[in-house]
C-alpha cells in the first residue's frame, strides 16, 4: 500500500503520483489531507485498484475513470463520477451537484445527501449499466435527460423531501426508484410513478444489500418500506419538435 | 496551498472554468485578519483565469468609522486633479492618501489608486437618508462624467480592493493580510461576456454594499433600464453591477428584508406559486412578481452580498452555480467549493448546501 499526503499539493502533482504508483504495480493507494484537488483518478483505466481519499476531493472526482474503486471518507464536490465508464465510487459523506453526470457504467454509492442534477444524462449501452445509490435525499432535477441506467433513492434520514422538483425532466430511458415514493415532488412531464414489480424488487434488493454493507446498515430495515418506480412514458420526448 | 505556485501554469493556457466566490463573517463583529479570505479564494485560483480578483472588508477603517471612504482608480494624473477638485466642492476631506500597495511583477498595468475619507459639507445634505443619496450621486457623477476615473468603493468603515490579476497577486498587491475586518468577501474572475479591466473586477460596491458574483445575467438590459428610472447608472461594463444597485434600491430605499429580496431577485416559478396552498401567500407572491418583474435576475448566479450589518448568499432559482455554507461558533462561511471553507475552518459545526433561490442570511448581532 502507498500513502500520499496531499496537504497543499496541486492536483496535477497528486494525479501524477497516483498514476506513477499504479504504473509501478501498486494496487492500493491511500491519500490523506485531500482538500479541493480536482480530477482525482481522472481517466484511470485499470481493474483491481483501490484508492482511498480522506478529506474533501475537488470537482470531477473519478472523471472518465474505467475500472478502479475510489472510497471517500468525507464529502465530494460537484461532478463526481462525471462520465464514469466502469469502476466504483463509495462516498461516506454527501455529494455536491452533478454526481454521475453523463455516467456510462460503473457504480456510485453515497451515504448522505446529493445536490442538484444528479444523474443528468446517464446512459446505458449493451453490458454497460450505470447505477447510483443515494442514502439520503436529492435536490431538484434528479435524472434530468436521463437515457439509461438506474438511480436508487433511499431517503433514510427523512429530514426533507426525498427529491426536489423537476424530477426526471427530459428523461427518456432508465429508471429512478424512490423508497416511499416521490411525495411532494413536482415531476417532469416526461415521467410517471409506477409500483415496482418482482424484477425491480430483485434489482433494488441487490443494491440495497451492497449499500448496507458499505455503510453499516441493516438491509432488511431499508427494504421494509415500499419502493416506487419513476420511469419515462415515451422514449422520444422531443421526437415531434423537429418533424413537419 | 502556496498560491504563488500556480502562477506559471496559470498563464500557460486557457482553463475552462467558472468564477469563484468566498465570504467569511464573524457575527459578533469581532475583527480578524484578511489572511483567511486570501487563503480561501486562492485555493480556488483554478476557477478564474487571472483577469480579475478582488476583496471587500468591513470594519477595516475604525479610525475613520464615521467618514465616507472613496476608493478611486485613475488612468492618469489629470483625471485625479479634476476629480479631487470636484470632491472638494462637495465634501470636507478629512484625509486622502494613496492606497497602500506592494509591487507585484505579474501585474503589468496598475492604475493610480487613492482613498479619501470624507464628510458631507455642512448644509449640502441635511437629512441622513439624503446624505446617502448625495454620496451615490457623487460616485455616479464621477464614473459617468470624468474620463479615466472610477470610484470603486464608497462606504463607511469598509473598502473594496480589486484589479486585473489572480487572487494571490491582487491580495499581495493590496496587502489584504494587513487589514482586519468582521466581514470579508472575495472573488476570482473568469470573464465570459465582458472585458477584464480593473473597474470590472469584483466586488462591485455602492455605499456599504458589496457584491461578488459567479454567473451571468441574461436580464441585464431590463434590470439596467429599471435602475436608471431610480437614478442608478451602470458604468462598469459588467453585468454584476446591477445586483449591487438592486440591493440598494430594494434593501435601503424600499426597506425590504433579505428574505423578500431573495423572492424578488430569484422569484419562485409561476408553477411553484400556483402550488402554494395558502391563498394569502399565493396572492402575495404573485403581486411581488408583478410589481418587481424588472428586478428579477435571470440567468445563472451564485452571489455573496454584504453590507455593514449582514452577509447574504443567494443562488439562482434552479441552482446553476455552486454555493456551500458552513458555520462554526460565531463564524459563518460561504464559498463556491466546500474545500475553500474546510481549508480555513477545520471542523465546522455545520456544512450545508443552500437551496436554490433561498438566501443564507448572516446578521451582525446586537
Amino acid at each position: 500500500m502507498m500513502k500520499i499526503n496531499a496537504e497543499g499539493m496541486h492536483y496535477r502533482v497528486l494525479n501524477e503520483k497516483i498514476r506513477g504508483a499504479l504504473e509501478s504495480g501498486l494496487t492500493d493507494i491511500s491519500i490523506e489531507g485531500v482538500c479541493g484537488q480536482r480530477y482525482i483518478g481522472a481517466g484511470l483505466k485499470k481493474n483491481g485498484v483501490c484508492i482511498t481519499a480522506n478529506g474533501i476531493p475537488g470537482n470531477d472526482l473519478g472523471v472518465f475513470m474505467d475500472g478502479p474503486e475510489i472510497t471517500v471518507h468525507g464529502n465530494v464536490q460537484d461532478g463526481a463520477g462525471n462520465t464514469l465508464n466502469s469502476g466504483r465510487i463509495i462516498i461516506h459523506g454527501s455529494s455536491g451537484d452533478l454526481l454521475g453526470h453523463s455516467m456510462r457504467g460503473g457504480e456510485i454509492f453515497v451515504k448522505g445527501d446529493v445536490g442538484y442534477r444528479v444523474g443528468i444524462h446517464m446512459k446505458e449501452y449493451k453490458d454497460f449499466y450505470p447505477v447510483i445509490v443515494i442514502g439520503g435525499s436529492a435536490r431538484s432535477f434528479l435524472g434530468e435527460y436521463m437515457a439509461g441506467g438506474m438511480i436508487i433513492l433511499l431517503g433514510l434520514k427523512k429530514d426533507r423531501r426525498i427529491a426536489g422538483d423537476f424530477l426526471g425532466t427530459g428523461m427518456h430511458g432508465g429508471a429512478i426508484y424512490a423508497r416511499g415514493g416521490p411525495d411532494g415532488c413536482q415531476l417532469g412531464k416526461e415521467v410517471k410513478v409506477f409500483k415496482v414489480d418482482g424484477n425491480d424488487k430483485e434489482k433494488i434488493r441487490k443494491y440495497a444489500e451492497r449499500f448496507a454493507e458499505y455503510f453499516g446498515y441493516a438491509s432488511e430495515e431499508i427494504l421494509k418500506e415500499e419502493f416506487f418506480k419513476i420511469v419515462p412514458i415515451t422514449h422520444r420526448p422531443y421526437g415531434k419538435i423537429y418533424t413537419y | 496551498m502556496e498560491y504563488g505556485q500556480l502562477k506559471e501554469r496559470e498563464r500557460s493556457g486557457r482553463v475552462p472554468s467558472g468564477c469563484g466566490v468566498s465570504g467569511i463573517m464573524n457575527r459578533t463583529g469581532k475583527v480578524f485578519s484578511g489572511d483567511g479570505i486570501l487563503a480561501s479564494i486562492c485555493s480556488m485560483t483554478e476557477r478564474g483565469n487571472g483577469l480579475g480578483s478582488g476583496y471587500a472588508g468591513y470594519g477595516i477603517y475604525p479610525e475613520y468609522a464615521d467618514n465616507w471612504c472613496f476608493h478611486i482608480m485613475y488612468d492618469e494624473r489629470k483625471a485625479r486633479e479634476l476629480v479631487e477638485e470636484y470632491i472638494e466642492s462637495r465634501f470636507e476631506v478629512v484625509n486622502e492618501e494613496p492606497i497602500p500597495t506592494r509591487k507585484v511583477d505579474a501585474l503589468k498595468y496598475v492604475p493610480l489608486l487613492f482613498r479619501y475619507f470624507l464628510n458631507v459639507k455642512n448644509g449640502f445634505a441635511p437629512e441622513s437618508a439624503a446624505e446617502e443619496d448625495y454620496v451615490i450621486k457623487t460616485a455616479m457623477d464621477i464614473n459617468r462624467n470624468f474620463k479615466g476615473a472610477c470610484v470603486f468603493s464608497s462606504g463607511k468603515n469598509m473598502g473594496i480592493f480589486k484589479g486585473v490579476g489572480n487572487p494571490g497577486e491582487i491580495g499581495e498587491f493590496y496587502r489584504i493580510e494587513d487589514y482586519k475586518g468582521y466581514i470579508w468577501t472575495a472573488h476570482n474572475r473568469f470573464p465570459t461576456n465582458t472585458v477584464g479591466w480593473w473597474g470590472g473586477a469584483h466586488p462591485f460596491g455602492i455605499l456599504d454594499w458589496s457584491v461578488v458574483h459567479n454567473g451571468e445575467i441574461s436580464s441585464y438590459g431590463i434590470n439596467r433600464r429599471y435602475l436608471e428610472n431610480a437614478g442608478y447608472y451602470c458604468t462598469f461594463f459588467t453585468d454584476t453591477e446591477v445586483i449591487t444597485y438592486l440591493f440598494d434600491l430594494l434593501g435601503r430605499k424600499h426597506k425590504l428584508d433579505f428574505e423578500l429580496i431573495g423572492k424578488i431577485l430569484a422569484a419562485p416559478f409561476w408553477s411553484e406559486i400556483e402550488r402554494e396552498k395558502d391563498e394569502r401567500n399565493r396572492e402575495f407572491l404573485k403581486t411581488l412578481r408583478i410589481i418587481y418583474s424588472s428586478a428579477l435576475i435571470n440567468g445563472p448566479f451564485a452571489i455573496i452580498v454584504a453590507n455593514s450589518t449582514a452577509m447574504v448568499g443567494l443562488n439562482d432559482r434552479i441552482k446553476l452555480r455552486p454555493l456551500v455554507a458552513a458555520e462554526k461558533g460565531e463564524f459563518i462561511y460561504l464559498a463556491s467549493e466546500e474545500s475553500a471553507i474546510r481549508l480555513i475552518c477545520e471542523n465546522p459545526d455545520n456544512v450545508w448546501m443552500p437551496d436554490a433561490g433561498q438566501p443564507v442570511i448572516a446578521k451582525l448581532k446586537g
